[in-house]
């Protein structure tokens, strides 16, 4: 049924009707509105489900190992600083192949403190063995919630669901929520083969030595990128029973023959979209919007960007003294492709900051430069910046 | 786009603006419009000015960007003129109504943009017994703007409240409605590009 509600809102009621066992969280801005309603449809009886109220995002994600493991359906959410206080216990879940859920209601990173938007926080975690998958919009974070859990549990591997905090999580607007019917009929009751019982008794997460360590390892890599499979095959399952797609790994919309494209990640996308009805007289351009981080679909680009000659990639994050991470990744994607288009990359929208329509126009007059930009943070206001750090 | 009415609404944290936003573009979407609304992101301290804000459409909102001209502002504290800039940002021809018992011409308010007070708060004491202004303000808003049915508003209350609260609300929203001029503010929403 459509309702227009608050993105957080939706992403519990599509929580709940995943039917989970255990949830554990640690309260976070901009995080809290999911797993306050979570804990309000435990108390209303409209959700079974044990609610374990921690000390900690490190508690929290330890939790959901501990029940996951044991073979519950488990979930939990955070941000920021929790994702980040997380880290040894996340890379832990991926390494134990430990399927679970996790909504990131993306945040930036301190120092500076900022209670505001970005993407670094799941960036950060980009290496931590996870699936990720990033949402454009709020019934793309309802959709990929329900579609994370086949995905977690199929492939054996946790998945982070990257929803822009603020700009979805506290935004209210028309979504699909699904029935139970159709949820059930998507995702049956699971069954975790390796579950750890008492009466079957099995060590999980032990020393592993030199000689099988790079095999470990092989493994963990191997199974994200055969995920990439199963990322795509309930993208299309979940299209059957609801009609909507959330655009697979990754996904283009524009005309054929365009020769300039951008590629972004995450509700910026929806502002792409609108701003190029906005700037007809600005040429074809095809936007790019990449859904699957990790696995990251290198071969799927290749197609997706066949024909261009300028890529803008504009992403909202970085990694100081590097650059890009997304356009890292979309240049080592794309160096085999014979002609490669020219790869401009741009960070933007940290910390908050607003992303208005006319960044389109600005992108696409950035990709005229007669030398493409190899990463430049677009909207720097270098008036503000002394001097001697310009 | 075309078809495209921006709105911004300021109050103060603990007040409700949120709310207020939200039961706009309920309403909105009651209508059949596509709507979207959401806070000024970020932090909020109980009493600090706050925004929040609302698009309503004909055609799917998918931009996420900030409204910086809205064509309305909706002030729900009369106590926030005093802060710099508050009625800034308002589309040329659009319209101020502010939550205040005094008359519309003492309020020190720019040029160039429709201008209407409304005693919100007095008229929520009477029928609520309460200092909750904003189905006044939104019942007065619809009204004079003829942007939705006021029976669209009705119909999200009927979700939020029932019994002897939802008649007092519904009461209060016909008198809200009664006290401004239907329409009159009909053209000010202004399509553009921001």
């Amino acid at each position: 049924m459509i309702d227009a509600i608050e993105g957080s809102a939706a992403v519990a009621r599509a929580v709940a009707l995943c039917r989970p066992q255990v949830i554990a969280a640690y309260p976070i801005t901009p995080q809290t509105h999911i797993v306050e309603n979570l804990a309000q449809l435990i108390a209303d009886g409209k959700l079974r489900c044990e609610m374990v109220s921690v000390e900690s995002e490190f508690s929290a994600a330890s939790v959901v190992l501990g029940a996951a493991a044991s073979g519950a359906r488990a979930y939990t959410a955070s941000a920021a600083q929790g994702i980040l206080l997380m880290t040894e216990v996340l890379y832990n879940i991926a390494g134990l192949r430990i399927p679970l859920v996790l909504t990131c209601a993306n945040r930036a990173i301190g120092a500076p403190v900022s209670a505001w938007n970005d993407q670094q926080d799941s960036m950060a975690m980009r290496d931590a063995g996870w699936i990720q998958l990033y949402c454009a919009d709020n019934q793309e974070a309802v959709d990929t919630t329900i579609q994370a859990y086949r995905i977690a549990e199929r492939s054996e591997l946790p998945v982070m669901v990257c929803m822009d905090g603020f700009t979805l999580t506290h935004t209210l607007e028309p979504i699909d929520l699904p029935t139970q019917e159709q949820v059930d009929s998507f995702l049956p009751p699971y069954r975790f083969k390796r579950a750890l019982d008492p009466l079957s008794p099995i060590t999980i997460g032990n020393l592993v030595t030199p000689e099988y360590y790079s095999e470990a390892r092989y493994v963990h890599h191997h199974a994200l990128l055969r995920a990439r499979a199963e990322i795509a095959a309930a993208d299309q399952d979940w299209a059957r029973i609801s009609g909507r797609t959330c655009g697979g790994l990754v996904s283009v919309d524009g005309p054929e023959d365009a020769r300039v494209g951008i590629l972004s990640i995450g509700s910026v996308m929806g502002t792409l979209y609108d701003a190029r009805d906005e700037f007809p007289d600005l040429g074809a351009v095809k936007l790019i919007k990449l859904r699957s981080m990790r696995p990251f679909p290198a071969e799927e680009l290749q197609g997706v960007c066949a024909g261009l000659s300028e890529l803008i990639v504009l992403e909202r994050a970085l990694s100081p003294g590097g650059g890009g991470i997304v356009g890292a990744e979309v240049r080592a994607a794309l160096c085999e492709m014979e002609p490669a288009p020219r790869i401009h990359n741009f960070a933007a929208g940290l910390g908050g900051r607003d992303m208005p329509l006319k960044i389109y126009p600005a992108l696409l007059e950035a990709a005229k430069a007669p030398q493409a930009t190899r990463f430049a943070i677009l909207d720097v206001d270098l008036t503000k910046v002394a001097e001697e750090d310009r | 786009m075309t078809g495209l009415t921006e709105i911004r609404i300021d109050g103060r944290g603990g007040q409700g603006n949120v709310v207020a936003a939200y039961v706009l573009a309920q309403a909105g979407f009651e209508a059949g419009r596509f709507v979207q609304a959401f806070p000024s992101f970020g932090p909020e301290r109980r009493g600090a000015p706050v925004a929040a804000f609302v698009r309503i459409s004909d055609r799917p909102i998918r931009r996420r960007c900030q409204i910086r001209q809205p064509s309305y502002v909706i002030i729900q504290d009369a106590s926030l003129l005093n802060v710099p800039g508050i009625t800034q940002g308002v589309h040329p021809g659009g319209g101020i109504l502010i939550n205040s018992s005094r008359e519309t011409e003492g309020l020190a308010l720019p040029v160039g943009v429709k201008v209407k007070a409304v005693p919100a708060t007095a008229l929520a004491i009477q029928f609520l017994g309460q200092s909750i202004p904003n189905t006044a303000l939104l019942a007065a808003f619809l009204t004079l703007t003829d942007l939705l049915p006021l029976e669209a508003l009705q119909r999200v209350l009927s979700r939020r409240f029932e019994g002897e609260a939802l008649e007092r609300n519904l009461r209060l929203m016909r008198e809200a409605a009664a006290q401004v001029s239907p329409g009159s503010w009909k053209d000010a929403g202004c399509d553009r590009c921001n």
